[in-house]
């Protein structure tokens, strides 16, 4: 194929690409974004992950190093489908943030500081320009590869040459794709339709060439797994250590790469399309992965000795003559080589106009953001930028020589965008993180990085002498680049990467846990950490300032331009109820319009500029440091009155409980004294009144027995009281002297069965027991204990209303406790007296006949609570039910 | 003519006291062991006397009074309350309620004659 229709249909191509990112502007402009924004084109934009090197270098790894090249693969899958909570805060903090890179969001982050931007930047821009030299590279290549095949024998320029042509070509074509305006939420809906396509060329390319490769060359999947198993690939055996350091380093590249981060959170991230994504997006890496052995093998098997395996791809087709095919796949590298050059380049501009250019701009001429043209500015820088970046990328593919291998390059700058991931991720969910640390973090990250991989990648003698890497600097021999701190004989890649993230974390977390962050650190960090909390309540950091309306409308048309600037301002305006474009400056509108500038210049530089025209106003360290000062005494003090109130009416919620407590007590001591009057009184009354009549003579003998054997009756019956309350007493002081010993349960039951029998013998009561259950020992006072089962049996005697009553007696055994129930069959106790039958004189009916003082009950449940045990109503058994229980072994107080 | 005294008292050896007591000077005794039903037994016996205890069984004396003292026929009856509550209060309640004569138990029998003497006017 002639190398001029080549060029040709590579402009052809990229005109094309450039006519679709137009209509999606025009598009985007009438306000029609429709499936602009939709998560397939979210996921297909998210395939410049996959770029030159994925599509030529894959074969070309699986070719030289066997499955290890499904690392790269499989870092970005368990990111989407795993830490798809990170990807989802990133993305909300994306948005509400007006995050325009990587570096933005560090150094908004860490209170809005502009020395962390510059230093992601540059971290940013050293580690893509390797990247960037692999893109030339793979394009330079796969023209050579064209060249070399032409039967004209047509001549290809000087390969250095081509590359800069190719430089050129990429930048020019990144320039009028990506800065043509100056957005305002730095989206470029015609880029990522660009992409997009292209992500479909490569896909459909290198899906092509497998196909072609597994059934056309090879005889099918069969045949092609039979080949693969006589391959030398199958020799090459995993390497555990570099698997996982590498799946580690694809997992962070794919947060935290420049053009990652572009695609997935500035170009309009949406929590949807990621959720879409997050199955979408491995598959389409796995399609991407499908058919890299199969050309691996198949292009080891036919090729030449000593052809380059990155190329077989492309080299594959042609050498079977398919012109077609292998155009297809030339666009296919093609599109992956410029859809990353574009992405990361923009991304990279967009780093270096906001976190570079800007802030000196603005410290050269502090009134230039009233008086310059910002936009014509901020354009500017992103073009020479674009074109500093790609010379970046051409002068490193001619120091390394471009011949490394492409996968080791890629590896390089992966590396080195891992930096970013501690900070980031320790900003995302560690309040505590600070500016001093993540400067820390990543400057030792960097430097390590740098000293270990990057600048030994340029080769011996080139960036570091050979006399560094043998002996180390100034023959410091833990020094040495590849074997720090006397670590020998690692994998340099993983020697780099455990060195480098080992110590960036270190630093990170030790000058975090050091430093205090300063206010608006806190508010930013805050608002990071819980965006999920609180999605309005955003810092209000010019709650204190005032700023001239027409001054920040000129700043913003500076930098929006004048139609948005003041649509924005007149939309504000309406708002606030007034006519015209000068709203009021609330604090909520500025916030917001910082945001918006944020957009477009960063969150530093926004702030900045603000700052300038919010005048002294603004909030400076000291005010926000005054405001927390007053705040916090104010809090102290109101925490201050309502501990005392709280104090206070703890106080006096106590008194009113002691005083109750008196008032019940005294209530309940009159009524007792009361209660025993009445019981003195009752049995004297009949003595009185009968011996008088006795002491009067002159009665018939049978009515002097009678009576006096009333006399007698009564007589037990006070005793009886003056005993039971003295018991009680006893009982209440705790002062009862009690004799424990061992017994049988079963004989204490049998004697108080028998004492109890005295109660209305004329009844004849069915007792109902469990012998075997009963015998058993228990060490308690077992006359104390027959006191209680006696008072319990006479009770049922006395008050069961059935007509054939019945007493069942349950013993149970459980944990070293023993609980006995009384249950009879008569109507049982009504729920509302359940409560007083344990107090004394609760005596129910009232009736003299039953005997008894309503003692007894009392004197049970302080008998039990001497025992170590007690006495409960048993409610909802029929009758009525009592349940003693006792421990089975009594420990005696020590007197 | 032999007065009708109603006894209302629950304790059956303090009732049969008061019973032999009363019989003995000649009076007529009728007995209830509580006080449900008791001002009923007023209006339908009319008694010259009723003698009551403050506690009773079911109710109390109290009512028992309000009772008897609601209604017209029986609005003037004498009623000596018999109390083994001897406290000031108890006493005031009584008098409130309407009792002509408050007695506390234990009382001699000579004492307990003598007031009843006094209020059927014998």
């Amino acid at each position: 194929m002639p190398f001029n229709l080549l060029v040709l249909s590579c402009l052809a191509y990229v005109a094309f690409l450039f006519l679709v990112a137009f209509l999606a502007e025009r598009r985007a402009a009438m306000g029609r974004v429709g499936w602009l924004r939709s998560p397939l084109i979210y996921t297909l934009s998210l395939s410049i992950y996959c770029t030159a090197w994925t599509f030529y270098g894959a074969v070309g790894y699986a070719a030289r190093s066997g499955l290890e090249f499904l690392t790269i693969y499989l870092g970005p899958t368990l990111v989407f489908v795993g830490w798809w909570l990170l990807l989802r805060k990133l993305v909300r903090i994306g948005r509400q943030q007006r995050v325009t890179s990587i570096a933005d969001l560090i150094s908004s982050r860490f209170g809005k500081s502009n020395l962390l931007g510059i230093v992601v930047t540059l971290l940013a821009v050293v580690a893509a320009t390797p990247y960037i030299a692999l893109q030339l590279q793979s394009v330079t290549l796969s023209f050579a590869v064209f060249a070399s095949e032409t039967p004209e024998g047509w001549a290809l320029p000087d390969r250095d040459a081509t590359a800069i042509w190719v430089a050129a070509g990429l930048a020019l074509f990144t320039i009028l794709f990506g800065t043509r305006n100056l957005d305002a939420n730095e989206q470029h809906h015609g880029v990522v339709l660009a992409i997009a396509v292209e992500a479909v060329v490569k896909l459909v390319a290198l899906l092509a060439v497998g196909i072609f490769v597994v059934w056309g060359l090879a005889g099918g999947p069969a045949d092609m797994f039979a080949r693969i198993e006589a391959s030398p690939l199958r020799d090459w055996s995993l390497e555990p250590g570099r698997w996982t350091g590498l799946i580690m380093v694809s997992a962070a590249a794919v947060i935290c790469l420049p053009r990652m981060f572009q695609v997935m959170v500035v170009e309009g991230g949406d929590e949807r399309h990621l959720a879409r994504a997050s199955w979408a997006f491995p598959l389409y890496l796995l399609l991407m992965s499908l058919f890299i052995v199969p050309i691996a093998v198949i292009g080891l098997e036919r090729m030449p000795e000593g052809a380059n395996p990155d190329m077989f791809v492309l080299t594959l087709p042609l050498a079977e003559g398919q012109g077609t095919l292998a155009m297809l796949a030339f666009l296919g590298g093609f599109s992956s080589a410029t859809s990353m050059v574009i992405v990361e380049s923009i991304a990279l501009a967009t780093m270096v106009s906001n976190h570079v250019v800007m802030p000196i701009w603005l410290k050269l001429r502090p009134k230039a953001a009233l008086t310059g043209d910002v936009r014509r500015i901020v354009i500017l820088s992103r073009r020479l930028a674009i074109i500093a970046v790609l010379t970046l990328g051409y002068l490193y593919y001619r120091m390394s020589g471009g011949s490394a291998a492409l996968a080791a390059i890629g590896l390089i700058a992966f590396v080195g965008m891992a930096q970013v991931m501690p900070v980031l991720v320790g900003g995302l969910f560690w309040r505590g993180a600070t500016k001093a640390g993540a400067a820390a973090g990543l400057v030792t990250g960097f430097v390590v990085w740098a000293y270990t991989l990057y600048l030994p990648s340029f080769g011996p003698d080139a960036a570091l002498s050979a006399a560094v890497f043998a002996e180390g600097p100034a023959g410091i021999g833990w020094l040495r680049p590849q074997a720090l701190f006397g670590v020998e004989g690692m994998d340099p890649l993983l020697h780099a990467l455990l060195w480098s993230v080992a110590l960036n974390t270190f630093a990170f977390c030790l000058f975090s846990v050091l430093t205090f962050p300063g206010p608006v650190e806190r508010m930013q960090g805050a608002a990071f950490v819980n965006v999920f909390d609180a999605e309005a309540a955003g810092p209000k950091g010019w709650a204190r300032g005032w700023a001239e309306p027409e001054a920040l409308l000129m700043m913003t048309q500076r930098i929006l331009g004048d139609e948005a600037a003041l649509a924005l301002f007149a939309a504000e305006a309406r708002a606030q109820g007034k006519d015209g474009f000068l709203p009021e400056p609330t604090p909520d509108f500025v916030a917001g319009l910082e945001r918006r500038l944020a957009g477009s210049v960063g969150a530093a530089t926004a702030h900045a500029m603000i700052s300038q025209l919010v005048g002294r106003a603004t909030v400076s360290v000291d005010d926000l440091m005054a405001v927390a000062n007053e705040t916090a005494q104010i809090m102290e003090y109101s925490a201050q009155l309502e501990a005392q109130r709280e104090e206070l009416t703890r106080t006096a919620q106590q008194l009113r409980a002691a005083n109750e407590k008196l008032t019940q007590l005294s209530v309940q001591k009159d009524a007792f004294l009361s209660q025993i009057s009445h019981e003195l009184r009752t049995p004297m009354t009949s003595i009185r009144a009968f011996s008088e009549i006795l002491t009067e003579g002159d009665l018939p003998p049978e009515m002097v027995a009678n009576y006096g054997r009333i006399i007698h009756e009564e007589a037990i019956r006070l005793t009886r009281l003056l005993d039971d309350l003295l018991d009680l007493s006893v009982l209440e002081n705790g002062s009862v002297q009690l004799n424990v010993g061992l017994a049988n349960l079963q004989q204490l039951i049998d004697r108080a069965l028998a004492a109890a029998s005295h109660t209305r013998p004329e009844r004849s009561f069915l007792i109902l027991r469990d012998l075997p259950a009963e015998n058993l020992f228990v060490r308690t006072d077992p006359d104390r204990l027959v006191q209680v089962f006696i008072n319990l049996i006479s009770n049922a005697r006395k008050y069961c209303d059935a007509a054939a009553p019945e007493l069942r007696i349950v013993v149970r055994q459980r944990a070293g406790r023993v609980s006995v129930d009384f249950i009879d069959n008569g109507s049982g106790i009504p729920k509302q007296s359940q409560r007083i039958i344990f107090e004394k004189f609760a005596r129910l009916t009232d009736q003299t006949r039953a005997g008894g003082a309503g003692l007894g009950l009392a004197i049970c449940r302080e008998v039990m609570a001497n025992l170590g045990g007690g006495i409960d109503y048993l409610p909802g058994q029929g009758g009525a039910a009592f349940r003693v229980t006792l421990p089975l072994r009594l420990e005696q107080k020590a007197a | 003519m032999t007065s009708h005294v109603l006894l209302i008292e629950d304790e059956p050896n303090i009732a049969e006291a008061i019973r032999f007591l009363l019989s003995r000077e000649g009076c007529r005794v009728s007995t209830l062991h509580d006080g449900i039903g008791a001002a009923e037994a007023v209006r339908a016996e009319r008694p010259d006397l009723v003698i009551l205890d403050l506690m009773l069984p079911g109710c109390s004396g109290l009512d028992v009074v309000e009772a008897i003292r609601a209604h017209p026929e029986t609005g003037t009856t004498p009623v000596m309350m018999l109390t083994a509550k001897g406290q000031g209060r108890d006493r005031e309640a009584a008098e409130r309620a309407g009792v002509t004569l408050f007695m506390t138990k234990p009382f001699s029998n000579a004492e307990m004659l003598a007031s009843v003497r006094s209020l059927v006017g014998k």
